[in-house]
Protein backbone atom coordinates (compact mmCIF):
# COMPACT_ATOMS: atom_id res chain seq x y z
CA UNK A 1 0.00 0.00 0.00
CA UNK A 2 1.53 3.30 -1.05
CA UNK A 3 1.33 6.33 1.21
CA UNK A 4 -0.74 8.45 -1.15
CA UNK A 5 -3.14 5.56 -1.63
CA UNK A 6 -3.38 5.09 2.13
CA UNK A 7 -4.33 8.75 2.47
CA UNK A 8 -7.02 8.25 -0.15
CA UNK A 9 -8.32 5.08 1.55
CA UNK A 10 -8.55 6.75 4.95
CA UNK A 11 -10.25 9.80 3.49
CA UNK A 12 -12.81 7.62 1.69
CA UNK A 13 -13.42 5.56 4.84
CA UNK A 14 -13.97 8.70 6.93
CA UNK A 15 -16.27 10.17 4.29
CA UNK A 16 -18.31 7.00 4.25
CA UNK A 17 -18.58 6.93 8.04
CA UNK A 18 -19.59 10.60 8.04
CA UNK A 19 -22.06 10.13 5.18
CA UNK A 20 -23.85 7.33 7.04
CA UNK A 21 -23.25 8.93 10.41
CA UNK A 22 -26.50 7.74 11.98
CA UNK A 23 -25.84 4.14 11.01
CA UNK A 24 -22.19 4.53 12.03
CA UNK A 25 -23.20 5.78 15.47
CA UNK A 26 -25.70 2.94 15.82
CA UNK A 27 -23.08 0.40 14.79
CA UNK A 28 -20.39 1.78 17.09
CA UNK A 29 -22.72 1.87 20.07
CA UNK A 30 -23.96 -1.65 19.44
CA UNK A 31 -20.40 -2.89 19.10
CA UNK A 32 -19.58 -1.02 22.31
CA UNK A 33 -22.40 -2.81 24.09
CA UNK A 34 -21.45 -6.16 22.55
CA UNK A 35 -17.78 -5.86 23.50
CA UNK A 36 -18.76 -4.51 26.91
CA UNK A 37 -20.85 -7.59 27.62
CA UNK A 38 -18.11 -9.70 26.06
CA UNK A 39 -15.57 -8.07 28.37
CA UNK A 40 -17.84 -8.49 31.39
CA UNK A 41 -18.42 -12.16 30.70
CA UNK A 42 -14.69 -12.64 30.18
CA UNK A 43 -14.04 -10.89 33.50
CA UNK A 44 -16.65 -13.02 35.24
CA UNK A 45 -15.29 -16.18 33.63
CA UNK A 46 -11.77 -15.14 34.51
CA UNK A 47 -12.70 -14.49 38.13
CA UNK A 48 -14.78 -17.62 38.60
CA UNK A 49 -12.29 -19.85 36.86
CA UNK A 50 -9.38 -18.45 38.86
CA UNK A 51 -11.45 -19.05 41.96
CA UNK A 52 -12.47 -22.53 40.82
CA UNK A 53 -8.88 -23.35 39.89
CA UNK A 54 -7.78 -22.44 43.38
CA UNK A 55 -10.57 -24.53 44.86
CA UNK A 56 -9.84 -27.40 42.54
CA UNK A 57 -6.17 -27.44 43.40
CA UNK A 58 -7.12 -27.69 47.08
CA UNK A 59 -8.90 -30.97 46.54
CA UNK A 60 -7.12 -33.66 48.56
CA UNK A 61 -7.65 -37.29 49.19
CA UNK A 62 -7.54 -38.47 52.77
CA UNK A 63 -6.73 -42.16 53.03
CA UNK A 64 -7.34 -43.53 56.52
CA UNK A 65 -5.42 -46.62 57.56
CA UNK A 66 -6.64 -49.65 59.45
CA UNK A 67 -6.25 -49.07 63.18
CA UNK A 68 -4.27 -52.30 63.70
CA UNK A 69 -1.69 -51.73 60.97
CA UNK A 70 1.91 -51.86 62.20
CA UNK A 71 4.80 -49.70 61.02
CA UNK A 72 5.81 -52.17 58.32
CA UNK A 73 2.21 -52.21 57.07
CA UNK A 74 2.18 -48.42 56.90
CA UNK A 75 5.38 -48.52 54.92
CA UNK A 76 3.84 -51.05 52.53
CA UNK A 77 0.87 -48.79 51.94
CA UNK A 78 3.11 -45.79 51.32
CA UNK A 79 5.14 -47.75 48.74
CA UNK A 80 1.97 -48.81 46.97
CA UNK A 81 0.73 -45.22 46.95
CA UNK A 82 4.01 -43.99 45.55
CA UNK A 83 3.76 -46.49 42.72
CA UNK A 84 0.43 -45.01 41.57
CA UNK A 85 0.53 -42.64 38.62
CA UNK A 86 -0.87 -39.12 38.83
CA UNK A 87 0.04 -38.35 42.42
CA UNK A 88 1.87 -35.17 43.27
CA UNK A 89 2.50 -35.38 47.01
CA UNK A 90 1.90 -37.89 49.79
CA UNK A 91 2.05 -36.73 53.36
CA UNK A 92 1.82 -39.10 56.29
CA UNK A 93 -0.32 -37.79 59.13
CA UNK A 94 0.07 -39.80 62.32
CA UNK A 95 -2.91 -40.25 64.60
CA UNK A 96 -1.23 -38.06 67.20
CA UNK A 97 -0.73 -35.28 64.66
CA UNK A 98 -4.34 -35.67 63.52
CA UNK A 99 -5.58 -35.20 67.05
CA UNK A 100 -3.43 -32.13 67.51
CA UNK A 101 -4.75 -30.69 64.26
CA UNK A 102 -8.29 -31.34 65.34
CA UNK A 103 -7.70 -29.73 68.67
CA UNK A 104 -6.28 -26.71 66.93
CA UNK A 105 -9.19 -26.53 64.55
CA UNK A 106 -11.53 -26.61 67.50
CA UNK A 107 -9.45 -23.77 68.89
CA UNK A 108 -9.35 -25.00 72.44
CA UNK A 109 -5.67 -25.43 73.20
CA UNK A 110 -6.04 -25.84 76.90
CA UNK A 111 -8.83 -28.34 76.55
CA UNK A 112 -7.41 -31.86 76.58
CA UNK A 113 -9.36 -33.73 73.93
CA UNK A 114 -7.56 -37.00 74.51
CA UNK A 115 -8.36 -37.19 78.17
CA UNK A 116 -11.95 -36.32 77.48
CA UNK A 117 -12.27 -39.04 74.89
CA UNK A 118 -10.34 -41.50 77.00
CA UNK A 119 -8.20 -42.58 74.08
CA UNK A 120 -7.26 -41.18 70.65
CA UNK A 121 -10.04 -42.33 68.30
CA UNK A 122 -8.34 -41.11 65.13
CA UNK A 123 -6.54 -43.43 62.68
CA UNK A 124 -3.22 -42.79 60.95
CA UNK A 125 -3.75 -41.34 57.49
CA UNK A 126 -2.13 -40.19 54.25
CA UNK A 127 -2.89 -36.81 52.73
CA UNK A 128 -2.64 -37.26 48.98
CA UNK A 129 -2.58 -34.52 46.33
CA UNK A 130 -3.22 -35.45 42.73
CA UNK A 131 -1.22 -33.87 39.91
CA UNK A 132 -4.49 -33.10 38.16
CA UNK A 133 -7.39 -32.60 40.50
CA UNK A 134 -9.78 -33.97 37.87
CA UNK A 135 -8.24 -37.43 38.46
CA UNK A 136 -9.21 -37.38 42.13
CA UNK A 137 -12.37 -39.53 41.88
CA UNK A 138 -10.57 -42.24 39.85
CA UNK A 139 -7.52 -42.16 42.09
CA UNK A 140 -9.72 -42.49 45.16
CA UNK A 141 -11.20 -45.72 43.80
CA UNK A 142 -7.72 -47.17 43.20
CA UNK A 143 -6.45 -46.10 46.61
CA UNK A 144 -9.41 -47.60 48.38
CA UNK A 145 -8.41 -51.02 46.98
CA UNK A 146 -4.95 -50.96 48.56
CA UNK A 147 -4.65 -53.46 51.43
CA UNK A 148 -4.40 -51.69 54.75
CA UNK A 149 -6.54 -48.74 53.79
CA UNK A 150 -9.73 -48.61 55.71
CA UNK A 151 -11.44 -45.62 54.19
CA UNK A 152 -10.90 -42.92 51.57
CA UNK A 153 -12.40 -39.47 51.77
CA UNK A 154 -12.19 -36.69 49.24
CA UNK A 155 -15.41 -34.77 49.57
CA UNK A 156 -17.17 -37.04 47.15
CA UNK A 157 -20.12 -35.30 45.48
CA UNK A 158 -18.86 -31.84 46.30
CA UNK A 159 -15.84 -32.30 44.07
CA UNK A 160 -17.92 -33.59 41.18
CA UNK A 161 -20.34 -30.73 41.62
CA UNK A 162 -17.51 -28.23 41.71
CA UNK A 163 -16.16 -29.55 38.45
CA UNK A 164 -19.51 -29.61 36.70
CA UNK A 165 -20.30 -26.09 37.94
CA UNK A 166 -16.97 -24.88 36.62
CA UNK A 167 -17.63 -26.57 33.30
CA UNK A 168 -21.08 -25.01 33.07
CA UNK A 169 -19.86 -21.54 33.85
CA UNK A 170 -17.31 -21.90 31.05
CA UNK A 171 -19.70 -23.38 28.51
CA UNK A 172 -22.41 -20.81 29.18
CA UNK A 173 -20.02 -17.88 28.92
CA UNK A 174 -18.50 -19.27 25.74
CA UNK A 175 -21.92 -19.66 24.15
CA UNK A 176 -22.88 -16.18 25.27
CA UNK A 177 -19.67 -14.66 23.94
CA UNK A 178 -20.08 -16.54 20.67
CA UNK A 179 -23.62 -15.24 20.18
CA UNK A 180 -22.57 -11.68 20.96
CA UNK A 181 -19.69 -11.88 18.52
CA UNK A 182 -22.10 -13.13 15.84
CA UNK A 183 -24.36 -10.17 16.57
CA UNK A 184 -21.49 -7.70 16.25
CA UNK A 185 -20.29 -9.29 13.00
CA UNK A 186 -23.80 -9.15 11.58
CA UNK A 187 -24.07 -5.45 12.42
CA UNK A 188 -20.76 -4.55 10.86
CA UNK A 189 -21.58 -6.63 7.79
CA UNK A 190 -24.87 -4.77 7.46
CA UNK A 191 -23.23 -1.37 7.84
CA UNK A 192 -20.62 -2.20 5.24
CA UNK A 193 -23.20 -3.72 2.94
CA UNK A 194 -25.18 -0.48 3.11
CA UNK A 195 -22.02 1.61 2.62
CA UNK A 196 -21.17 -0.47 -0.45
CA UNK A 197 -24.75 -0.28 -1.71
CA UNK A 198 -24.70 3.51 -1.36
CA UNK A 199 -21.60 3.58 -3.53
CA UNK A 200 -22.44 0.82 -6.02
CA UNK A 201 -22.44 3.24 -8.95
CA UNK A 202 -19.06 4.56 -7.89
CA UNK A 203 -17.72 1.03 -7.53
CA UNK A 204 -18.99 0.09 -11.00
CA UNK A 205 -17.24 3.14 -12.42
CA UNK A 206 -14.05 2.36 -10.54
CA UNK A 207 -14.08 -1.14 -11.99
CA UNK A 208 -14.58 0.18 -15.54
CA UNK A 209 -11.86 2.80 -15.13
CA UNK A 210 -9.45 0.09 -14.07
CA UNK A 211 -9.22 0.10 -10.27
CA UNK A 212 -7.91 -3.09 -8.79
CA UNK A 213 -10.25 -4.97 -6.47
CA UNK A 214 -8.05 -4.25 -3.47
CA UNK A 215 -8.02 -0.57 -4.23
CA UNK A 216 -11.81 -0.69 -4.01
CA UNK A 217 -11.87 -2.91 -0.93
CA UNK A 218 -9.41 -1.06 1.27
CA UNK A 219 -11.63 1.90 2.25
CA UNK A 220 -14.39 -0.50 3.31
CA UNK A 221 -12.02 -2.62 5.37
CA UNK A 222 -10.69 0.54 7.01
CA UNK A 223 -14.27 1.60 7.70
CA UNK A 224 -15.17 -1.80 9.20
CA UNK A 225 -12.01 -2.03 11.26
CA UNK A 226 -12.48 1.60 12.34
CA UNK A 227 -16.04 1.00 13.52
CA UNK A 228 -15.04 -2.23 15.28
CA UNK A 229 -12.03 -0.66 17.01
CA UNK A 230 -13.88 2.49 17.97
CA UNK A 231 -16.67 0.41 19.52
CA UNK A 232 -14.21 -1.79 21.40
CA UNK A 233 -12.19 1.23 22.54
CA UNK A 234 -15.29 2.83 24.07
CA UNK A 235 -16.23 -0.42 25.80
CA UNK A 236 -12.69 -0.85 27.16
CA UNK A 237 -12.80 2.66 28.61
CA UNK A 238 -16.13 1.93 30.29
CA UNK A 239 -15.01 -1.50 31.47
CA UNK A 240 -11.66 -0.29 32.80
CA UNK A 241 -13.32 2.57 34.67
CA UNK A 242 -16.01 0.34 36.16
CA UNK A 243 -13.75 -2.57 37.12
CA UNK A 244 -11.08 -0.19 38.39
CA UNK A 245 -13.50 1.53 40.72
CA UNK A 246 -14.84 -1.85 41.86
CA UNK A 247 -11.28 -2.97 42.68
CA UNK A 248 -10.59 0.23 44.57
CA UNK A 249 -13.54 -0.43 46.87
CA UNK A 250 -13.52 -4.19 47.46
CA UNK A 251 -11.17 -7.00 46.69
CA UNK A 252 -13.57 -9.89 47.11
CA UNK A 253 -17.15 -10.56 46.13
CA UNK A 254 -18.96 -13.35 48.02
CA UNK A 255 -15.60 -14.60 49.38
CA UNK A 256 -14.31 -14.75 45.81
CA UNK A 257 -11.05 -12.83 45.43
CA UNK A 258 -11.10 -10.46 42.43
CA UNK A 259 -8.51 -10.78 39.68
CA UNK A 260 -6.48 -7.60 39.86
CA UNK A 261 -3.12 -8.32 38.18
CA UNK A 262 -2.24 -5.38 35.91
CA UNK A 263 -0.79 -7.69 33.28
CA UNK A 264 -3.88 -9.84 33.20
CA UNK A 265 -6.12 -6.79 32.81
CA UNK A 266 -3.95 -5.11 30.17
CA UNK A 267 -3.92 -8.35 28.18
CA UNK A 268 -7.68 -8.54 28.50
CA UNK A 269 -8.14 -4.96 27.25
CA UNK A 270 -5.73 -5.45 24.37
CA UNK A 271 -7.52 -8.66 23.40
CA UNK A 272 -10.89 -6.91 23.50
CA UNK A 273 -9.49 -4.18 21.25
CA UNK A 274 -8.13 -6.76 18.85
CA UNK A 275 -11.48 -8.56 19.03
CA UNK A 276 -13.23 -5.37 17.89
CA UNK A 277 -10.85 -5.03 14.96
CA UNK A 278 -11.21 -8.71 14.04
CA UNK A 279 -15.00 -8.43 14.18
CA UNK A 280 -14.64 -5.45 11.82
CA UNK A 281 -12.53 -7.47 9.41
CA UNK A 282 -14.88 -10.46 9.43
CA UNK A 283 -17.99 -8.28 9.09
CA UNK A 284 -16.47 -6.37 6.18
CA UNK A 285 -15.20 -9.58 4.59
CA UNK A 286 -18.74 -10.96 4.52
CA UNK A 287 -20.10 -8.01 2.54
CA UNK A 288 -17.07 -6.85 0.58
CA UNK A 289 -17.47 -8.77 -2.64
CA UNK A 290 -20.91 -7.40 -3.44
CA UNK A 291 -20.96 -5.36 -6.63
CA UNK A 292 -17.31 -6.11 -7.25
CA UNK A 293 -17.99 -8.63 -9.99
CA UNK A 294 -17.97 -6.44 -13.11
CA UNK B 1 -4.37 -3.38 -35.50
CA UNK B 2 -5.98 -2.18 -32.27
CA UNK B 3 -9.18 -4.22 -32.15
CA UNK B 4 -9.94 -7.59 -33.72
CA UNK B 5 -13.12 -9.69 -33.50
CA UNK B 6 -12.80 -13.23 -34.89
CA UNK B 7 -16.09 -15.11 -35.40
CA UNK B 8 -17.52 -13.74 -32.19
CA UNK B 9 -20.92 -14.99 -31.03
CA UNK B 10 -22.66 -14.13 -27.81
CA UNK B 11 -25.53 -16.07 -26.32
CA UNK B 12 -26.76 -14.66 -23.00
CA UNK B 13 -27.69 -16.92 -20.10
CA UNK B 14 -31.37 -16.50 -20.98
CA UNK B 15 -30.75 -17.97 -24.44
CA UNK B 16 -30.88 -14.67 -26.40
CA UNK B 17 -28.38 -14.68 -29.22
CA UNK B 18 -27.10 -11.10 -29.20
CA UNK B 19 -24.17 -11.53 -31.63
CA UNK B 20 -23.80 -14.04 -34.41
CA UNK B 21 -20.39 -14.72 -35.94
CA UNK B 22 -18.96 -11.19 -35.96
CA UNK B 23 -15.52 -10.55 -37.49
CA UNK B 24 -14.08 -7.03 -37.71
CA UNK B 25 -10.74 -5.27 -37.54
CA UNK B 26 -10.19 -1.70 -36.38
CA UNK B 27 -6.88 0.11 -36.76
CA UNK B 28 -5.33 2.51 -34.30
CA UNK B 29 -6.44 6.08 -35.05
CA UNK B 30 -9.73 5.14 -36.73
CA UNK B 31 -13.15 6.61 -35.95
CA UNK B 32 -15.78 3.89 -36.29
CA UNK B 33 -19.56 4.02 -35.94
CA UNK B 34 -21.41 0.92 -34.83
CA UNK B 35 -24.86 1.50 -36.23
CA UNK B 36 -28.03 -0.48 -35.89
CA UNK B 37 -31.51 -0.46 -34.47
CA UNK B 38 -32.20 -1.06 -30.81
CA UNK B 39 -31.51 -4.68 -29.91
CA UNK B 40 -29.06 -5.21 -32.78
CA UNK B 41 -26.20 -6.03 -30.38
CA UNK B 42 -24.24 -2.74 -30.30
CA UNK B 43 -24.00 -2.52 -26.52
CA UNK B 44 -23.00 -6.17 -26.33
CA UNK B 45 -20.05 -5.49 -28.65
CA UNK B 46 -19.09 -2.38 -26.69
CA UNK B 47 -19.20 -4.24 -23.36
CA UNK B 48 -16.98 -6.95 -24.77
CA UNK B 49 -14.30 -4.39 -25.57
CA UNK B 50 -13.77 -3.55 -21.92
CA UNK B 51 -14.53 -7.10 -20.90
CA UNK B 52 -17.75 -6.62 -19.02
CA UNK B 53 -19.03 -9.47 -21.22
CA UNK B 54 -17.03 -12.27 -22.80
CA UNK B 55 -17.86 -14.04 -26.10
CA UNK B 56 -19.60 -17.40 -26.04
CA UNK B 57 -17.55 -18.30 -29.11
CA UNK B 58 -14.72 -16.67 -31.02
CA UNK B 59 -11.81 -14.45 -30.05
CA UNK B 60 -11.38 -10.75 -29.33
CA UNK B 61 -8.01 -9.00 -29.30
CA UNK B 62 -7.38 -5.49 -28.04
CA UNK B 63 -3.82 -4.25 -28.59
CA UNK B 64 -2.88 -7.86 -29.44
CA UNK B 65 -4.11 -9.23 -26.13
CA UNK B 66 -6.80 -11.89 -26.07
CA UNK B 67 -9.72 -10.77 -23.92
CA UNK B 68 -11.02 -14.34 -23.80
CA UNK B 69 -7.87 -15.79 -22.31
CA UNK B 70 -7.23 -12.74 -20.12
CA UNK B 71 -7.03 -13.48 -16.39
CA UNK B 72 -9.19 -11.57 -13.94
CA UNK B 73 -6.28 -9.72 -12.42
CA UNK B 74 -5.18 -8.47 -15.84
CA UNK B 75 -8.48 -6.70 -16.47
CA UNK B 76 -7.62 -3.42 -14.63
CA UNK B 77 -4.57 -2.90 -16.87
CA UNK B 78 -6.75 -3.37 -19.99
CA UNK B 79 -9.38 -0.95 -18.75
CA UNK B 80 -6.84 1.75 -17.98
CA UNK B 81 -6.23 1.90 -21.73
CA UNK B 82 -9.91 2.24 -22.57
CA UNK B 83 -12.13 5.23 -21.84
CA UNK B 84 -15.88 4.57 -21.71
CA UNK B 85 -18.64 7.14 -22.35
CA UNK B 86 -22.25 6.28 -21.53
CA UNK B 87 -25.64 7.37 -22.82
CA UNK B 88 -26.76 8.28 -19.29
CA UNK B 89 -23.39 9.96 -18.45
CA UNK B 90 -23.00 8.01 -15.17
CA UNK B 91 -21.71 11.01 -13.27
CA UNK B 92 -21.49 11.00 -9.47
CA UNK B 93 -24.19 13.48 -8.47
CA UNK B 94 -22.61 14.55 -5.18
CA UNK B 95 -19.22 15.31 -6.73
CA UNK B 96 -18.28 18.46 -8.59
CA UNK B 97 -17.18 18.50 -12.23
CA UNK B 98 -13.57 18.60 -11.06
CA UNK B 99 -14.08 15.68 -8.65
CA UNK B 100 -15.92 13.59 -11.23
CA UNK B 101 -12.93 13.87 -13.52
CA UNK B 102 -10.18 13.56 -10.87
CA UNK B 103 -11.99 10.48 -9.57
CA UNK B 104 -10.84 8.55 -12.63
CA UNK B 105 -7.21 9.27 -11.80
CA UNK B 106 -7.50 8.81 -8.05
CA UNK B 107 -8.94 5.33 -8.37
CA UNK B 108 -6.00 4.13 -10.42
CA UNK B 109 -3.62 5.55 -7.81
CA UNK B 110 -2.22 8.59 -9.65
CA UNK B 111 -0.42 11.20 -7.57
CA UNK B 112 -1.78 14.60 -6.59
CA UNK B 113 0.30 16.83 -8.83
CA UNK B 114 -0.33 14.70 -11.89
CA UNK B 115 -4.04 14.70 -11.15
CA UNK B 116 -4.34 18.45 -10.74
CA UNK B 117 -2.60 19.45 -13.95
CA UNK B 118 -4.21 16.72 -16.05
CA UNK B 119 -7.75 17.32 -14.78
CA UNK B 120 -7.58 21.04 -15.52
CA UNK B 121 -6.20 20.20 -18.96
CA UNK B 122 -9.00 17.79 -19.95
CA UNK B 123 -11.71 20.03 -18.52
CA UNK B 124 -10.41 22.77 -20.82
CA UNK B 125 -10.20 20.32 -23.70
CA UNK B 126 -13.93 19.47 -23.47
CA UNK B 127 -14.83 23.15 -23.14
CA UNK B 128 -15.94 23.23 -19.51
CA UNK B 129 -13.36 25.70 -18.25
CA UNK B 130 -14.91 27.70 -15.40
CA UNK B 131 -17.44 25.00 -14.46
CA UNK B 132 -15.05 22.96 -12.30
CA UNK B 133 -16.98 23.62 -9.10
CA UNK B 134 -20.45 22.95 -10.55
CA UNK B 135 -22.40 19.84 -9.61
CA UNK B 136 -23.77 17.65 -12.44
CA UNK B 137 -27.30 18.70 -11.51
CA UNK B 138 -26.45 22.30 -12.35
CA UNK B 139 -25.31 21.45 -15.90
CA UNK B 140 -27.17 20.93 -19.16
CA UNK B 141 -27.24 17.45 -20.73
CA UNK B 142 -24.56 18.39 -23.24
CA UNK B 143 -22.30 19.74 -20.51
CA UNK B 144 -22.83 16.60 -18.43
CA UNK B 145 -21.77 14.47 -21.38
CA UNK B 146 -18.66 16.63 -21.74
CA UNK B 147 -17.81 15.77 -18.14
CA UNK B 148 -18.31 12.10 -19.02
CA UNK B 149 -15.94 12.47 -21.96
CA UNK B 150 -13.38 14.35 -19.88
CA UNK B 151 -13.47 11.55 -17.31
CA UNK B 152 -12.95 8.95 -20.04
CA UNK B 153 -9.97 10.92 -21.40
CA UNK B 154 -8.03 11.71 -18.19
CA UNK B 155 -5.98 8.53 -18.19
CA UNK B 156 -4.98 9.03 -21.89
CA UNK B 157 -6.68 5.92 -23.26
CA UNK B 158 -5.68 4.32 -26.57
CA UNK B 159 -9.32 3.65 -27.25
CA UNK B 160 -12.41 5.71 -26.46
CA UNK B 161 -15.68 3.84 -26.69
CA UNK B 162 -19.02 5.57 -26.49
CA UNK B 163 -22.36 3.79 -26.27
CA UNK B 164 -25.05 6.10 -27.67
CA UNK B 165 -23.36 9.16 -26.16
CA UNK B 166 -25.87 11.48 -27.82
CA UNK B 167 -28.92 9.35 -27.11
CA UNK B 168 -30.19 11.69 -24.38
CA UNK B 169 -29.35 14.94 -26.20
CA UNK B 170 -31.14 17.14 -28.75
CA UNK B 171 -29.82 17.35 -32.30
CA UNK B 172 -27.76 20.54 -31.91
CA UNK B 173 -26.13 19.39 -28.69
CA UNK B 174 -25.50 16.00 -30.26
CA UNK B 175 -23.66 17.70 -33.13
CA UNK B 176 -21.48 19.58 -30.64
CA UNK B 177 -20.61 16.34 -28.85
CA UNK B 178 -19.78 14.76 -32.22
CA UNK B 179 -17.42 17.62 -32.98
CA UNK B 180 -15.71 17.03 -29.64
CA UNK B 181 -15.30 13.33 -30.40
CA UNK B 182 -13.91 14.05 -33.88
CA UNK B 183 -11.50 16.48 -32.28
CA UNK B 184 -10.34 13.84 -29.82
CA UNK B 185 -9.92 11.39 -32.71
CA UNK B 186 -7.88 13.91 -34.68
CA UNK B 187 -5.49 14.12 -31.73
CA UNK B 188 -4.81 10.41 -32.10
CA UNK B 189 -7.30 8.50 -29.92
CA UNK B 190 -9.18 5.66 -31.61
CA UNK B 191 -12.93 6.14 -31.18
CA UNK B 192 -15.69 3.55 -31.45
CA UNK B 193 -19.19 4.93 -31.11
CA UNK B 194 -22.45 3.01 -31.04
CA UNK B 195 -25.54 4.87 -32.23
CA UNK B 196 -28.81 4.45 -34.05
CA UNK B 197 -28.93 8.10 -35.22
CA UNK B 198 -28.40 7.93 -39.00
CA UNK B 199 -28.38 11.74 -39.29
CA UNK B 200 -25.21 11.98 -37.22
CA UNK B 201 -23.54 9.11 -39.06
CA UNK B 202 -24.43 10.43 -42.48
CA UNK B 203 -22.93 13.86 -41.79
CA UNK B 204 -19.74 12.44 -40.33
CA UNK B 205 -18.21 10.64 -43.30
CA UNK B 206 -16.45 8.04 -41.19
CA UNK B 207 -16.32 4.28 -41.26
CA UNK B 208 -19.71 2.73 -40.41
CA UNK B 209 -20.32 -0.86 -39.36
CA UNK B 210 -24.04 -1.68 -39.47
CA UNK B 211 -25.44 -4.38 -37.24
CA UNK B 212 -28.74 -6.10 -37.73
CA UNK B 213 -29.98 -8.79 -35.33
CA UNK B 214 -26.47 -9.59 -34.16
CA UNK B 215 -24.97 -9.88 -37.65
CA UNK B 216 -22.84 -7.43 -39.63
CA UNK B 217 -25.00 -5.95 -42.35
CA UNK B 218 -22.36 -3.73 -43.94
CA UNK B 219 -18.95 -2.22 -43.24
CA UNK B 220 -18.58 0.99 -45.21
CA UNK B 221 -15.60 3.32 -45.38
CA UNK B 222 -15.83 7.08 -45.94
CA UNK B 223 -15.97 7.86 -49.62
CA UNK B 224 -18.18 4.88 -50.40
CA UNK B 225 -21.04 6.78 -48.78
CA UNK B 226 -22.78 8.35 -51.64
CA UNK B 227 -23.45 4.88 -53.02
CA UNK B 228 -25.82 3.75 -50.30
CA UNK B 229 -29.10 4.68 -48.61
N1 LIG C 1 -27.51 -9.03 -19.91
C1 LIG C 1 -28.33 -9.51 -20.84
N2 LIG C 1 -28.98 -10.67 -20.62
C2 LIG C 1 -29.80 -11.17 -21.56
N3 LIG C 1 -30.04 -10.61 -22.73
C3 LIG C 1 -29.43 -9.45 -23.02
C4 LIG C 1 -28.55 -8.84 -22.08
N4 LIG C 1 -28.08 -7.70 -22.63
C5 LIG C 1 -28.66 -7.59 -23.85
N5 LIG C 1 -29.47 -8.65 -24.09
C6 LIG C 1 -30.22 -8.91 -25.31
O1 LIG C 1 -29.29 -8.99 -26.38
C7 LIG C 1 -29.78 -8.33 -27.52
C8 LIG C 1 -28.82 -7.25 -27.95
O2 LIG C 1 -28.84 -6.24 -26.97
P1 LIG C 1 -27.88 -4.97 -26.97
O3 LIG C 1 -26.49 -5.44 -27.21
O4 LIG C 1 -28.15 -4.18 -25.77
O5 LIG C 1 -28.40 -4.20 -28.27
P2 LIG C 1 -28.33 -2.66 -28.62
O6 LIG C 1 -27.34 -1.99 -27.75
O7 LIG C 1 -27.95 -2.66 -30.07
O8 LIG C 1 -29.71 -2.10 -28.43
C9 LIG C 1 -31.16 -7.81 -27.17
O9 LIG C 1 -32.12 -8.75 -27.62
C10 LIG C 1 -31.15 -7.76 -25.67
O10 LIG C 1 -32.43 -7.97 -25.16
MG1 LIG D 1 -27.52 -0.36 -26.45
Amino acid sequence: MQIRNAVYFFREACKSIARNHLLSIATVSTITICILILGMSVLITLNTSTFLDSLESDVEIMAYLDQDLDNAGVKDVQEKLESLAGIETITFVSREQALKDMQETLGKKDYDLESTLGKNPLPDSFEIKATDSHDVPDLAVKIEKIYGIYKVNYGKGIVEQLFSTARWVRVVSLVFIFLLALGAIFLIATTIRLAIFARRKEIYLMKLIGSTDWFIRWPFFIEGIGLGSLGSLLSIIILAAAYGSLLSRVDTILFMPLVSGTNVLINLYLSLFAAGAVLGIIGTGISINRFLDV
Amino acid sequence: MLVQFYNVSKIYANGVKALDDISIKIDGGEFVFLMGPSGAGKSTMIKMLYREEIPSRGQIFVASRSLVRMKKKEIPALRRNIGVVFQDFKLLENKTVYENVSFAMEVVGANHREIKSRVIEVIKMVGLHGKEKSLPGELSGGEQQRVGIARALTNRPLLLIADEPTGNLDMNTAQEIMELLFDINRKGTTVIMATHAWELVKAARKRVITLESGKIDSDINPGEFTLCK
